[in-house]
């Protein structure tokens, strides 16, 4: 042994864990420990599962200009990327949200057409009524009841099946292996056998897709098959990448939004008195804003040195772009941890930033204004059954959210 | 005021046309940004600023 202290591991030694834990009964505020790095200053070094030690970006702007940089590349195969967790066993390949341009872009278009607004906007009546008969059905069934389990994850399952022309019937299915890839406690074993499950049942639809395409996301990928523009297994992992993100995120979002209004009822009150789209719009972003469920950070690998508050991150080295608490930034948002529907929240960076920003975002916008707009006045007693001590969450989801939440009226 | 827009650099996110529909536009093949006003009234201006301060690609360029 000698004396030298390896630089790795001295900055192993001293750095914090990442993911860190939230404060005890502040189930909404994300962990104490992202707002003092925020504090102390822009880069921090933290300390992953797997003992490497990437730069965490707390502020709001550093993170705008970080995700808009050429110089960083959200490639999972470089060297240095901060990972989540470890590569499953035989891989079996990445969506374009871990490739970089031109591969990504070239990738990502093939599925913006359904996500244009106008497109959005025509799906919105049928948005509509899916939450309309949801409730119907929730009024007319026990009390009280989970509302995840009858109304946070239907509303997004339906619209992402209809919009990808995947069968809701097998919603327990996609629904169950989707937890297990989310989950952070999960071996990777079981993330690889849930992954497998959810691209070999793609690769069947998009089979029936390629012999009869309908008029729906996954026959465009079919096509997209025949004419040779993109290999089978491609389609199916896209396939896969928008089942997923198009249902747990929002579903979440439903869920907890709900909670965190049941503990700030005078913004309830708001939602419940109003049905001005513009109030409605703006309550979707500051929710989006104030919750932020994707509490796992973007993670990122610079490709050349950049300067960043007088330190430097060097060619190869992780970066892990913690965005909830850019979101409760003071340099961007006045009173960030106050909760309030009414500021104009738009700048948020719930969805991310740059090219790799989430491409359903206009779809879980159009689904949470039809969601939060209609559930509080249809139901105005709606109210949480259980203490809020009661009420698990999900610490151990890459994704945030509830696992349950009982409700009454 | 004068607008730009670069159709390369577009990811298609749409924001610029719920922050302006009267400027911008999408394409109907791909969602990427069709600039329909390149000289957008004064009156405009601001929702043409937030366009472009939302744009996650950096594809909105202003000139005044």
């Amino acid at each position: 042994m000698t004396s030298t202290v390896n630089p790795v591991d001295e900055h192993a030694a001293r750095a914090p864990e990442f993911p860190m834990a939230r404060a005890a009964g502040c189930p909404f505020d994300p962990p104490p420990t992202l707002r003092d790095l925020q504090r102390e200053g822009p880069l921090a070094r933290v300390r992953l599962w797997d003992g490497s030690t990437p730069w965490l970006v707390t502020r709001y702007a550093d993170q705008r200009a970080l995700l808009g940089d050429p110089r960083v590349s959200a490639d999972i195969h470089r060297p240095g990327y901060p990972r989540q967790a470890p590569m499953p066993p035989g891989g079996t390949g990445v969506s374009f949200i871990l490739k970089d341009d031109p591969e990504h872009a070239r990738l990502r278009r093939m599925v913006t057409a359904p996500f244009a607004i106008k497109r959005v906007e025509a799906m919105r009546p049928g948005v509509q009524k899916i939450v309309d008969d949801l409730i119907d059905e929730l009024l007319a069934g026990p009390n009280p009841v989970d509302l995840v389990e009858a109304f946070a994850l239907p509303v997004p399952s339906l619209v992402i099946c209809q919009l990808l022309g995947v069968p809701y019937a097998d919603h327990d299915f996609f629904q169950d292996n989707s937890k297990v890839i989310i989950n952070r406690n999960v071996t990777p074993e079981q993330r690889s056998a849930a992954h497998g499950n959810l691209i070999e049942y793609l690769d069947g639809l998009m089979g029936e897709k390629i012999a009869r395409p309908v008029d729906d996301l996954l026959s465009g990928l079919a096509e997209r098959v025949t004419a040779g523009e993109l290999s089978r297994n491609e389609a199916a992992q896209m396939g896969v990448l928008l089942l997923i993100a198009g249902h747990e995120t929002t579903a979440n979002m439903i869920a907890l939004g709900t909670l965190a209004l049941f503990e700030h009822p005078e913004q309830l009150a708001l939602l419940r008195d109003t049905d001005d789209p513009r109030l409605i719009a703006s309550a979707v972003e500051e929710l989006l804003r104030y919750l932020h469920i994707t509490h796992s950070g973007r993670r990122r690998v610079a490709v050349e040195d950049i300067e960043i508050g007088g330190e430097v991150i060097r060619a190869g080295e992780g970066l892990i772009l913690a965005n909830d608490i850019a979101n409760r930034d003071p340099g961007m948002f006045a009173e960030p941890d106050r909760l309030d529907l009414r500021r104009d929240a738009r700048r948020h960076v719930a969805f991310g930033f740059g090219v790799h920003q989430c491409l359903g975002q206009p779809l879980a916008r159009m689904e949470l204004q039809v969601v939060y707009g209609t559930l509080y006045r249809r139901i105005p007693t709606l109210r949480a059954a259980v203490e809020l001590e009661r009420i698990p969450f999900k610490h151990d989801g890459s994704v945030y959210g509830v696992y349950e939440l009982p409700v009454t009226w | 005021m004068k607008v730009t827009v670069d159709q390369d650099r577009c990811v298609a996110s749409g924001q610029c046309v719920v922050a302006a529909m009267e400027v911008f536009d999408q394409r109907d093949e791909d969602g990427v940004v069709v600039l329909l006003d390149p000289e957008p009234r004064a009156e405009r201006a601001e929702d043409v600023r937030h366009a472009a301060a939302v744009c996650p690609a950096l594809a909105i360029a202003i000139e005044d």
